[in-house]
């Protein structure tokens, strides 16, 4: 713990201030074979999400009769990290596609497409902390890309507690020094959360203002996901009225 | 009726009488809304591990035990002891457990079981250390659950605490040229603080706390909390399909630091007098 996370300023190692997002970019339709795909960068992170379905489902005994089942996989490529990451599947790439599947599954209404399989591909070509939101947030753009049947986007953002102070969207060196971590999704519309989790040391007053910055990001990321479906679909971005949270 | 066979007759039935209860604000077990199951916690129970506990929680029944040995610290913490938490869920645990390496419910458990612990900083892991960049304490935590009806977080927790707090490591000198001879002698592994976790599971837009696996299979979605003796969240993970409001979130971070006061004050009886049933 030798790196100074916040200047006398409290102005972040990277120039942002504590509620400051990371410069976020969304393109949509990236990946010409994928029924739906956008990729995100997220500060450093670069990661595409493609779509595939509804298709049949494969092994056909995971078949649902009343809807569609969805299938997530969260993955980081050998050379998207400090020193090479392993490429088998690890233990945190398990947890991470549980989690991101769990937190889109509200979203799309599964009852829409008896019999099928809804197939999410997250490839992290360069983490840069917080890549679990981002790929989720990624992944939401590309199934609305897909044309599947959605109730809400899912947008997802961490806030956290670096140097003694909460903030908005940890990356890569807040996250190995600073205190806290709070990933968090919502859909946005409807004002629910599909993602939580927490690692690190918060007190009760902490936890609920670290969980108020993480909406508070999740609101500003679902900005930047309408306007990038806009562009594409419309060639054309209309202003987000205000929020309900 | 074993546990798991009432979950596979849950059905529309069960769920509808599962309802009528929750509006009664009670369960199906009888229980209240935010009520937990007869806990109990032995520590001791392995000779051959360096510290562990057997804990049941209603009928779910879970072994932690935790070895301390020597090892290599990683290079880039050359002066941190290890920690590695692994879980399993025994074939003989219920209908469903399958042998095979973990499952993605398996190792979400013993991922999430393994940040209460190193997030708390429950073990100091600088302490950890006999020589920098050379030697330091390996501590494994393996929690085996041998009966799974439900609630595997919070038991696995308080398991896990219950074998840190009565752990031994084994002590150890280094020679002149460096050579490490590790003793029969032992000393307390020292803990700081006591990390515990406290589930809850939405039903039907009701909130209860300590699931089992028939309302686990009904739940849209659940939250886990682990606070730390001081009152600290430490840990937190949501599961399921499902989601929750904001307030919802709100609420159940106040109601896990009240719930953690009472469990942490079970666990710390038992640590102190070897065994403890609430």
């Amino acid at each position: 713990m030798t790196t100074t996370l916040l200047n006398a300023d409290k102005i972040r190692l990277d120039g942002r201030k504590l509620d400051e997002l990371r410069p976020v970019k969304i393109d949509v339709g990236v990946i010409k074979n994928a029924d739906g795909s956008a990729l995100i960068e997220f500060g450093k992170n670069k990661i595409i999400a493609a779509v595939y379905g509804p298709k049949e489902v494969h092994p056909r005994h995971l078949t649902k009769p009343d809807r569609a089942i969805v299938k997530c996989r969260y993955h980081m490529t050998p050379f998207s990290t400090d020193t090479r990451k392993n490429p088998s599947f690890s233990r945190r790439e398990i947890e991470i596609s549980k989690v991101i599947r769990q937190a889109l599954e509200p979203a799309i209404i599964l009852e829409d497409y008896p019999r099928s399989s809804i197939e999410v591909y997250m490839e992290v070509l360069q983490s840069d902390g917080g890549s679990r939101c981002a790929a989720l947030s990624a992944a939401s753009v590309a199934l609305a890309d897909a044309g599947i049947n959605m109730r809400d986007l899912v947008a997802g953002c961490a806030a956290g507690k670096i140097g003694g102070e909460i903030v908005l969207d940890i990356d890569d060196t807040e996250d190995k020094e600073g205190e806290a971590d709070m990933p968090t999704a919502i859909m946005p519309s409807l004002g629910l959360v599909t993602l939580f989790q927490l690692d690190g040391k918060l007190s009760e007053s902490e936890f609920q203002k670290t969980f108020e910055f993480a909406i508070k990001g999740c609101m500003k990321v679902y900005q930047i996901q309408r306007e990038a479906l806009m562009n594409k679909y419309f060639g054309q971005s209309e202003p987000m009225q205000e929020s309900t949270e | 009726m074993s546990a798991v066979r009432k979950a596979v007759v849950v059905g529309t039935l069960r769920k509808s009488q599962m309802k009528e209860q929750l509006e009664k604000g009670k369960r199906l077990d009888g229980r209240d809304l935010l009520q937990q199951r007869k806990l109990s916690i032995e520590t001791g129970v392995i000779e051959k591990a360096s510290g562990s506990a057997r804990v049941r929680l209603g009928d779910t029944e879970i072994v932690a035990g935790a070895k301390v040995e020597m090892g290599r610290p990683f290079p880039d913490t050359p002066d941190q002891g290890l920690l590695i938490v692994t879980a399993e869920v025994l074939p003989i645990a219920s209908a469903y457990a399958e042998p095979g390496p973990p499952n993605e419910e398996a190792i979400e458990l013993a991922r999430v079981s393994d940040r209460g612990i190193r997030e708390s900083e429950m073990l100091d892991f600088s302490k950890l250390v006999i020589k920098k960049g050379e030697h330091v304490y390996s501590v494994f935590v393996d929690v085996a659950v041998l009966n799974d009806d439900g609630g595997l977080f919070d038991a696995a927790s308080y398991a896990i605490v219950s074998a840190l707090s009565t752990a031994k490591r084994p002590n150890a000198t280094l020679a002149e040229d460096g050579s490490l001879t590790v003793l029969d002698e032992t000393s307390d592994l020292e803990v700081k603080t006591l990390p515990v976790a406290t589930t809850f599971a939405k039903i039907d837009g009701k909130i209860v706390f300590d699931p089992n696996t028939e309302e686990q299979s009904m739940m849209d979605a659940r939250l886990t909390l682990v606070t730390d003796s001081e009152g600290k969240f430490v840990a937190g993970q949501k599961g399921g399909s499902g989601v929750f409001t904001f307030e919802e979130i709100r609420e159940l971070a106040r109601t896990s630091a009240e719930r953690g006061i009472e469990i942490r004050k079970a666990i710390r009886d038992t640590i102190e007098n070897g065994s403890q049933k609430t």
